[in-house]
């Protein structure tokens, strides 16, 4: 008898990539902690690829939680919510966690009241409107893509329409991020209505909700509230804990077994690809009238005392966090935002979070390991095991270094994802993603 | 509170090129061992000697490179080579033979391309096919396996480090005492006398497949090769093709006549062959690095070494293979690239 839920039989396991040591069980120990309103936050306008969002509000003003505070500035941007109730102090450029220059923000000084804008009513029969209700509702949300991309959720469901696979990852691939693994435990109803809405928005026929082997608990949440739910349209499916197996085009692959083109869109080949806690903040927006104010943020490492799962709202300075988790112990050596493959170190934990902080990662020595001198390479070949996109790292490195465009282009340098996983792998510790990401630049910009 | 920062990935697996080397020479210790007690000291002494000349060459390439001497000194690989080139030596052998391998070895085939990383060719069978080819005398001095049933005189330590340093055995000891022709020489002699292989296998110094005491330094060095594959530190392809592409044709000839054909159990457990197989081939360097490049690499070894020897003057053509295909390796990787993920074949 065939399971009307599980989507597939056995888990979907990848030829390529790594396995690194997970260490997500660090933050799942307790709930997720809701963080109470800070006393200050800092929200970027440009949070997502492209344009600033324009402010909306000026200092002085009084702003509630909720209440738009930047306008996009053209079709497809994304619309910025204050996300707690208080006084503008600063509409100016800073740095925000995660990006190497200041960007367009507005600084909000809390009265700690939390009192809500109500321009957003709830709609419970959200689920009955029509694609373009739905589209038109997302963009009202600001919704972005919380996987990491940050990509305006109503932009992307507006160029996939009529998609029939909505797709939603739930498998994070990379070490200690717990944050979806924490919000299926918890929240899975949620994820599943933010599902079905998603799908309705998109036009599309089927949900696959996509996990991991290494998130039982998560498995079981979903699996129950799938049941509850009763929509056979919306099923889950199981595929093994190895990086990058969570990045788009790799879960596209691996649960569907279809190619995304180079240069192509996930849509070209009929699907639509949304992280669960984006899902998860359709159903905030549609049934609770919430926008992006919040995201759940793993603060993990060696160096924090106790790390967890927080909901946190957007703009909340990393110190406000890390506080949260009981504080740094051991000398953190690094502040890592995102997973240890492709997270930034922050050079400071004064820098507010933005939509795309899905993890804090206070790293000592002893969760980095030690830094190691770089050799020649020895051709060994893991690299090549280890690339997602099929390429050679070792011949592409000597590209890179004789800066041999036409070589670089025929190996295919435009198709790494950055994973990082040749680097993982390397015997001899070369920087390969560096010079891959150098020269996709040099090869972009001719 | 500041951090330092650094770009992505920020962490690393806790592998190393000194780590794959250490393994690889604990993965040949079952067969060093198996060495010792079957011929005696003699592979210790050349691995010492080797290892100095080869420590001293490197050290002196990489100082007129230019290059600092210290981490590239020490990464292993000098060792591993030093040890794989012992291994092809007869355990009887003059200590000018192992230097001049090694020099020729680590100073022409591997610092003269470019040092690690960048040599073409084996160093460790460049090493051994100069001195085979150098000295072919000194190169057949087998003592016969130590099995206890042979009438012959065993060189003891004394005896083998006096042929070591001065290329002749003390008084009263003579090389027709000591040495023996290896089966590979006798079944290759004996077929060239018109002999069954029946009557060949009566001599003594055979065992079930190989020689006697080599087929279990052939099974030490296996052993080994499947610790390299549970550690990783090999793949399945290169040996798989090696060892297939030589059983292939053996089990072929065999087939059309085993009076005249080595059984392909004497192919696979003489000579070099399970050396060649998970040690030599495996070589990363001078390897293929893509999964259908080590297939076909692998087999073109296997076929070679078959043909030569079978058809070559040598008696094994393990060395001669391996160096061949070496020269294929770029063509191969060029052939064997696989498609890019989202591009049309």
């Amino acid at each position: 008898m065939t399971d009307p839920i599980a989507y597939d039989a056995q888990p979907r396991r990848p030829a390529w990539g790594v396995r690194t040591p997970l260490r997500k069980s660090l933050s799942t120990r307790q709930p997720i902690l809701v963080a109470p309103p800070p006393p200050l936050v800092c929200i970027s306008l440009a949070q997502c690829p492209g344009a600033a969002a324009r402010a909306t509000v000026a200092p002085g003003q009084r702003v509630l939680c909720g209440e738009p505070i930047g306008e996009p500035t053209g079709a497809g941007r994304p619309r910025f919510h204050a996300s707690i109730s208080g006084q503008v102090t600063h509409v100016e450029a800073r740095l925000v966690a995660g990006l190497g220059a200041p960007v367009p923000c507005v600084v909000i000084l809390g009265d700690g009241t939390d009192q809500r804008w109500p321009g957003y009513p709830p709609d419970p029969g959200a689920d009955g409107r029509s694609s373009g209700d739905l589209q038109a509702g997302l963009a009202a949300a600001g919704l972005l893509g919380l996987g990491g991309a940050l990509f305006p959720t109503a932009h992307k469901v507006h160029t996939a329409t009529g998609a029939p696979v909505l797709l939603l990852n739930g498998t994070e691939c990379e070490a200690y991020i717990s944050c979806d693994d924490a919000l299926l435990r918890e929240r899975a109803a949620s994820v599943v209505a933010g599902g079905r809405l998603l799908l309705a928005a998109l036009g599309g026929q089927r949900c696959i909700i996509a996990v991991k082997t290494d998130m039982p608990q998560a498995r079981v949440a979903l699996y129950n509230a799938l049941q509850a739910c009763g929509d056979p349209r919306v099923v889950m499916s199981v595929v093994t804990a190895k990086y990058p197996a969570g990045g788009e085009r790799q879960l596209i692959e691996l649960v569907l077994g279809r190619e995304v083109p180079a240069g192509g869109h996930p849509a070209d080949v009929g699907v639509l690809c949304q992280n669960v806690a984006t899902a998860a903040a359709a159903a905030d927006f549609f049934l609770r009238g919430q926008p992006l104010i919040s995201r759940l943020v793993t603060v993990s490492g060696g160096g924090v005392a106790r790390p967890c799962n927080i909901e946190a709202r957007i703009g909340t300075p990393v110190s406000d966090l890390m506080a949260l988790a009981g504080g740094y112990q051991r000398e953190p050596r690094r502040l890592i935002m995102g997973g240890p493959m492709m997270g930034v170190a922050l050079p400071s934990d004064d820098l507010a979070i933005t939509g795309a902080t899905s993890c804090l990662i206070a790293a000592t020595d002893a969760d980095l390991g030690p830094a190691a001198e770089e050799m020649p390479c020895i051709r060994c070949g893991d690299c090549i095991e280890a690339c997602p996109a099929s390429l050679l790292p070792q011949e592409l490195l000597v590209a890179a270094r004789t800066v041999n465009a036409a070589e670089l282009a025929t190996l295919g340098v435009t198709e790494c994802i950055e994973c990082g996983a040749c680097d993982y792998v390397c015997p001899s510790h070369i920087p390969l993603t560096r010079h891959f990401i150098r020269a996709k630049a040099a090869l972009a910009s001719t | 509170m500041r951090f330092a920062t650094d770009l992505p990935p920020q962490w690393h697996a806790t592998v190393s090129v000194g780590g794959m080397m250490r393994t690889v020479l604990y993965a040949l210790v079952p067969a060093l061992l198996a060495h010792v007690w079957f011929y005696g000291a003699g592979i210790l002494l050349n691995s010492g000697i080797a290892l100095l000349a080869a420590l001293a060459t490197e050290a002196a390439c990489l100082r007129l490179g230019g290059k600092p001497t210290a981490p590239d000194l020490f990464d292993g690989s000098a060792l591993v080579t030093a040890v794989l080139f012992a291994f092809c030596l007869p355990p009887l052998c003059p200590w000018w033979v192992t230097v001049i391998g090694m020099v020729f070895g680590i100073g022409v085939a591997k610092h003269a391309y470019g040092g690690l990383g960048y040599n073409i060719f084996n160093p460790a069978m460049a090493g051994y096919v100069l001195v085979l080819v150098s000295f072919p005398e000194a190169m057949a001095l087998w003592p016969a396996p130590d099995i206890g049933d042979l009438d012959y005189l065993r060189p003891d330590l004394a005896a083998t480090l006096h042929y070591c340093l001065l290329g002749s055995l003390p008084d009263g000891l003579t090389i027709d005492a000591v040495a023996r022709a290896t089966t590979l020489d006798s079944a290759k002699e004996g077929l060239g006398l018109m002999r069954t292989m029946d009557e060949i296998r009566t001599r003594p110094g055979f065992g079930d497949f190989g020689g006697a005491g080599w087929e279990w330094v052939n099974n030490c060095i296996a052993i080994g090769g499947f610790v390299l594959l549970l550690r990783s530190v090999i793949r399945w392809h290169t040996p798989a093709a090696v060892l297939g592409g030589l059983l292939t044709m053996a089990t072929l000839a065999w087939l059309l006549d085993p009076n005249t054909h080595p059984s392909p159990g004497f192919h696979l457990f003489s000579g070099g062959a399970m050396l060649g197989a998970f040690f030599i081939a495996t070589d990363p360097v001078s390897s293929p690095t893509t999964a259908r490049g080590r297939l076909i690499y692998g087999a073109g070894i296997g076929i070679l070494t078959y043909v030569i020897r079978t058809f070559g003057s040598y008696a094994d053509g393990v060395a001669f293979a391996v160096l061949l295909m070496n020269v294929t390796v770029p063509l191969l990787e060029r052939w064997t690239r696989p498609r890019v993920y989202g591009r049309a074949g």
